[in-house]
């Protein structure tokens, strides 16, 4: 049997936060809003198929930067927990939090069992029902299986820090959809340093106002441009 | 296993790639929920309600599918206002006939087949890849199928890639084929065909099919003694779905209403 050299807990796990921070560090961020009648995802996305933002259940959606593959897993785990949950009691059983703390307690074990922690921040999202003065959830996930209750808004990805400055000057509550949209581009984009166009935004909404079952919704190009000139 | 916390499914479900089958991922994680899908023995002489006749027709947008709402139980009535045709997802339904608890199952995993794929891959199955699927879910129903809960399904929808509406059709072996015209099933489908053979012509308009389903279903219940006709002073009328270019849409009870005064006016 090989002997490893003694490596003090606290560095191990310095060095593995380190990691997956430059990981994350190296992606595009997103952000996610609380707007009067639901809440908004955006991003900043070239690709118009590998998505940052997704829907998991009825009222809830994902959002995830970092390693592709890896937020793409969560993803994939979010969904087949909430459509099992939902089969095996009823729809209205799915929630948000319960889906935050299984990507939680997920997260946690890699980030202290495997070789290398997954190099991801994520979003889980739940909109409050329509009829009802219910609080919207909005959960951030860290790599080390950190969870947080936001409100208002969040900004996660290598520019989170500047995210979060730039909407705290601007955020206010009861934004209508326009205004959550242009406001977010403008954030993502000072973040950035650079104006993004309209073709490399993507952004989905969880519309309380959908007639639908299923309230989450993606906003296409067009509408982000129609939004953005207008 | 060893990334599964927590009772927290992850990891990839074939050998590459994420297996966006929820009936594979419901069999795996929770075999007690679908075991009787897949069960070689059963309690097949025990009472059970049995749906009777539903159909579907082409029109010129799409598919018209219709359904009574009785559910028989032997010589009784077990329900009068039993739900026997669907939406599947948004651009398709599914009408079933047979068991009744059987069915109603079958109609919830496939309604979640089509939901789980399309969120896991975030693209829509073709209309093809729905049948298809349909008819494998009905051969896992076969051995119970063998011990008298036979489910038959009709399917449908509107095909975008074609442009055109749709109808399959289904036997309890998971035999599956793609109808034409029009087509009827359960215990009332002879006089429904009967008649839907004499009124359905290529081409019709979505109001003229509506008013031939009801039609179809007022036959049915006039000669089968399982299938329940309209009963507007109890309010009982069929369930009618429309499927379009726009996507899947009940028909209003004001008009299956009308549609039901419309037939039985033309008859007196």
């Amino acid at each position: 049997m090989s002997f490893m050299p003694y490596v003090p807990p606290e560095q191990l796990m310095k060095d593995r936060s380190d990691f997956a921070h430059k990981g994350i560090a190296r992606g595009k961020s997103v952000v996610g809003l609380e707007y009067a009648t639901g809440l908004l995802f955006i991003a900043e996305n070239p690709s118009s198929t590998l998505h940052k933002i997704s829907e998991i259940y009825d009222r809830i959606a994902f959002a995830g930067v970092g390693k592709y593959s890896e937020f793409e897993d969560l993803r994939i785990a979010g969904v087949r927990l909430a459509d099992l949950r939902g089969y095996s009691y009823g729809r209205e059983d799915v929630r948000a939090r319960d889906i935050a703390n299984g990507y939680s307690q997920a997260l946690s074990t890699i980030f202290t069992q495997q070789m290398k922690p997954y190099e991801v921040e994520i979003l889980v999202a739940e909109v409050a029902e329509a009829d009802d003065h219910g609080r919207n959830e909005l959960y951030h996930i860290l790599f080390d299986g950190t969870v947080t209750d936001e409100h208002g808004f969040v900004g996660i990805g290598g520019h989170a820090e500047a995210l979060t400055q730039a909407l705290q000057g601007t955020y206010q509550e009861g934004w209508d959809l326009p205004t959550a949209v242009k406001e977010g581009v403008k954030a993502l984009s000072s973040a950035e340093g650079s104006e993004i166009e309209p073709a490399a935004i993507e952004a989905g909404v969880l519309d309380r106002t959908r007639p639908q079952r299923r309230k989450f919704r993606r906003l296409e190009d067009d509408e982000v441009e129609h939004i953005l000139s207008g | 296993m060893t990334d599964n916390p927590a009772g927290f499914p992850l990891g990839a479900g074939g050998p590459i790639g994420a297996n966006p089958s929820f009936f594979d991922l419901v069999s795996r994680n929770r075999p007690e929920a679908v075991k009787g899908l897949t069960a070689t023995q059963g309690g097949a002489d025990v009472p059970h309600p049995h749906g009777t006749t539903v159909l579907g027709l082409k029109f010129q947008g799409g598919v018209v599918f219709a359904g009574d709402t009785r559910a028989t139980e032997g010589f009784s009535i077990a329900d009068d206002k039993m739900e026997k045709v669907f939406p599947a997802d948004d651009y398709s339904a599914i009408a079933i006939a047979g068991a009744a608890g059987q069915a109603v199952e079958i109609v919830k995993l496939f309604q979640l087949e089509l939901e789980h794929y399309e969120k896991i891959t975030g693209d829509r199955l073709s209309l093809e890849g729905k049948a298809n699927r349909l008819a494998q879910m009905i051969r896992g129903n076969f051995p119970l199928a063998l011990q008298g809960l036979v489910v038959v399904p009709l399917f449908g929808g509107f095909d975008q890639r074609r442009n055109e509406g749709r109808i399959f059709y289904y036997d309890a072996t998971g035999g599956r084929w793609e109808e034409d015209d029009y087509r009827a099933t359960g215990s009332g489908e002879r006089p429904a065909k009967g008649s839907l053979k004499k009124r359905w012509r290529p081409g019709l308009s979505r109001d003229e099919a509506i008013r031939v389903a009801v039609e179809a279903l007022v036959d049915a219940a006039e000669e089968d003694a399982a299938t329940g006709g309209p009963d507007p002073s109890r309010g009982i009328f069929p369930t009618i779905l429309v499927v379009a270019a726009e996507g899947v849409a009940a028909v209003p009870e004001d008009e299956v209403r009308s549609a039901h005064e419309a037939v039985v006016g033309a008859r007196s």
